[in-house]
């Protein structure tokens, strides 16, 4: 489905209409990202990071594929082949580099596409599916990442994986069974490598086949904008291209610049020196922190240090997966109609603080397992569940929210998202002009 | 019917949480942690600094050259340098001939096979060989070292903390066990066979002082060879050691980096001239 006054594919050589006939796939390419496919104009630059977080999934697929040329996995000699490829293989030390570095900065562009949609309300009606959809995909970008730190077989590579599958352990009764068939071995060893290996190929080409159902799902009702009003006529869309492939360009100049930075001049900054140490499942290093986007969810799993009718292990487990699949019900779970955080005056405060809680979660992960990070983390983490679970039923209900303007193409004239309004247009923000211009 | 189950959860998930914050403090309160001496003692590396420093930099190639030296009459004793090929030394400033006489007159000679028996012998490095191991394995290793087994340096300035200035503040930084620590507490003290060695995490090293005089390695280039002198060196080498493409990481990121600035400031001119008709035709609406 499109808008009624979405442009149409007109082939205007005779080689295209040929192959319009046949397989129409510039048809579809020209719908999905091209003039055929009418967005809000009034985007900012948050609405970049779908596109950057295809880009960074194709820059990991292609560094991913030449590194595996080159990569043995074997227990014997992963480490071996890994420093293989940094030191003989021509620009292998550039395609690693990249590829650990892509991996930090996937995860910081999607990041930053899960506040957006946080604080724009974009998972609610009719944009479930397309959150749903985000978020399966963000399990599988963990569940890859963690498999394929898991392969350089480093000190970090070895004792990580036997923590996080020994979470599995804390499951009742069955629990050290399904550690051990997921393991293949009672310790991460070969068996555990090779599928790990295996795993760790496969899945990107899953998140690639999700990805398409969610552009699919995406362009069912469009793409959602900064007021959270939905596109009502021709005059509040632009059509993608040339109007967001042009900014896109931009947004990944600027994404690639920064990525260069780290890659070239602090490619081990957000990596862990014990990584660089082989693997010994005899000496154990004295801090065991996953990569730096886990760490949110690694405080969770500590922070639970009382055993209360379940295990403090299993508790822990349980917030740590339970964080994240509270968020597939985020839609039932907040009442509220409106979508912009801009216009909830009630709900913005405990946005904002949720956001500082995940930080401080994140700086707690990253720490040792003592006082008074543990105090901190379990403060935290009650945060985190009650923000989502016990005030924003509460707030969505009883909340007044702030007039939202009439429309797309209003809200730009007001100049209220400076970047698609008008010249001369001043910043006025809605809520403080009582009637709207016009 | 969600929002009632999630907010049970919720609520369950808080309850735990309060009792463990509430275990947690009176454990603070009525058993405080101890203090020790590893915590208190425990010295951060001196800053250190190297030509290869800084996204400009680039290896200081007689520096590498002494630091090898280093390598070779000293720490070569005990320490591998397994990732490292003879070949690879010719990035030092070294013709093939040189490489093909260091590797030839290595004192420690390649495992290999005997041709005629079969039996295991050794033979003479050569330019494609990596550097061989001091000790055939870890047993022999640890058998003469009093227990404690040398690690691989190659990697050494990538895998601790505070890289190349953590080996230098490491091995120029042994000491006396201060006479405030062993009165805070009396068991610390360091035990036989370890050396004190504040920049060590838990203060006690097995490594004997590599460094104990100046003088210790003659260099040929006319550098004062004094203790801080070579345990520079010596990190300046392990650094290439660690990172031999250095240099070229550091001449392709600037390429790149200008490349990706004009490209920025290319594409931002043009968004904002494909945008600049829209905004006009709103702006007469």
């Amino acid at each position: 489905m499109s808008f009624p006054w979405a442009q149409h594919y007109e082939p205007k050589h005779p080689f295209m209409r040929y192959l319009d006939e046949r397989l129409p796939l510039p048809r579809l390419v020209y719908n999905a990202i091209g003039g055929g496919y009418p967005v809000p104009r009034n985007l900012n630059y948050f609405w970049n990071f779908g596109v950057l977080s295809g880009l960074a999934l194709v820059l990991q697929i292609l560094t991913g594929v030449i590194l595996a040329m080159h990569y043995a996995a074997n227990q014997t000699v992963a480490f071996q082949s890994v420093e293989h490829i940094m030191r003989d293989v021509n620009w292998g030390w550039m395609l690693r580099y990249m590829h650990a570095n892509g991996a930090s900065f996937f995860f910081i562009v999607i990041y930053i596409h899960i506040f957006r949609n946080l604080y724009y309300g974009s998972y609610k009606a009719p944009r479930e599916m397309v959150w749903l959809l985000g978020l399966v995909i963000f399990l599988l970008m963990m569940a890859t990442a963690f498999m394929g730190y898991v392969l350089p077989w480093g000190q970090m590579s070895f004792w990580g994986a036997k923590v996080i599958t020994s979470l599995f352990g804390a499951i009742p009764v069955v629990g050290q069974s399904i550690q051990v068939w997921l393991l293949g071995g009672y310790a991460p060893d070969q068996a555990a490598l090779n599928r790990f290996f295996s795993l760790h190929y496969l899945l990107p080409f899953v998140i690639a086949g999700v990805v398409i159902l969610k552009i699919w799902a995406l362009h069912i009702p469009g793409s959602s904008n900064p007021t959270g009003v939905e596109v009502k006529s021709e005059s509040d869309t632009v059509p993608f291209h040339p109007y967001y492939t042009a900014k896109d360009g931009f947004g990944i100049g600027v994404f690639l610049l920064l990525y260069v930075v780290m890659v070239f001049f602090a490619p081990n900054y957000l990596g862990h020196p014990d990584n660089y140490i082989e693997a010994n499942p005899l000496s154990t290093p004295a801090l065991i922190v996953p990569e730096w986007y886990f760490w949110p969810f690694y405080a969770m799993l500590r922070a639970f240090t009382v055993d209360f009718i379940l295990p403090a292990k299993l508790w822990g487990v349980l917030a740590m997966f339970g964080s994240i699949i509270l968020m597939f019900f985020l839609t039932w779970i907040d009442r509220s109609p409106i979508r912009s955080t801009n216009y909830r005056p009630l709900y913005k405060p405990f946005f904002w603080i949720w956001i500082v809680d995940v930080l401080v979660l994140g700086y707690c992960g990253g720490s040792h397992a003592e006082e008074p990070y543990l105090m901190i983390s379990q403060i935290a983490t009650m945060y985190y569940f009650a923000h989502f679970l016990i005030i924003l039923p509460i707030v969505s209900t009883i909340e007044r929210p702030k007039p939202l303007p009439n429309s797309i193409s209003e809200s730009v004239l007001h100049g209220e998202e400076k970047e698609s309004a008008p010249f001369g247009a001043g910043g006025v923000m809605p809520g403080t002009e009582p009637q709207p211009a016009e | 019917m969600v929002r009632i189950i999630g907010f049970f959860v919720g609520l369950g998930f808080c309850l735990v949480l309060a009792i463990a914050f509430f275990t947690g403090a009176y454990n603070q309160i009525t058993n405080p942690p101890a203090e020790t001496a590893e915590k208190e003692f425990h010295l951060h590396p001196k800053p250190l600094a190297l030509e290869s420093n800084g996204p400009f930099g680039k290896f200081d190639r007689a520096q590498l050259q002494r630091g090898f030296q280093v390598y070779k009459e000293v720490c070569s004793a005990c320490h591998s340098l397994k990732f490292v090929a003879f070949r690879d030394l010719k990035d030092l400033g070294y013709s093939d001939a040189e490489v093909k006489a260091i590797a030839d007159q290595w004192v420690i000679q390649q495992p290999s096979i005997n041709p005629d028996t079969g039996e295991p012998a050794t033979r003479k490095s050569v330019p494609a060989d990596h550097f061989p191991a001091p000790f055939a394995n870890e047993i022999a290793a640890r058998a003469a070292n009093n227990n404690a087994l040398p690690p691989d340096l190659s990697l050494m300035t990538k895998a601790r903390e505070g890289g190349a200035a953590y080996v230098h503040s490491l091995i120029t930084g042994y000491r006396d066990q201060p006479a405030e620590l062993l009165k805070k507490f009396p068991t610390a003290k360091t035990p036989k066979g370890l050396h004190y060695n504040p920049y060590f995490a838990n203060l006690n090293i097995a490594m004997p002082p590599p460094l104990v005089s100046d003088g210790q390695v003659q260099y040929t280039d006319g550098t004062k060879p004094t203790v801080d002198q070579m345990g520079t060196d010596v990190a300046a080498f392990l650094t290439w050691t660690a990172e031999p493409k250095l240099e070229r990481r550091h001449g392709i990121g600037v390429a790149a980096f200008i490349f990706l600035l004009v490209f920025s400031v290319l594409t931002y001119m043009s968004y904002q001239n494909i945008w600049a008709s829209k905004k006009r035709e709103l702006a007469h609406s």
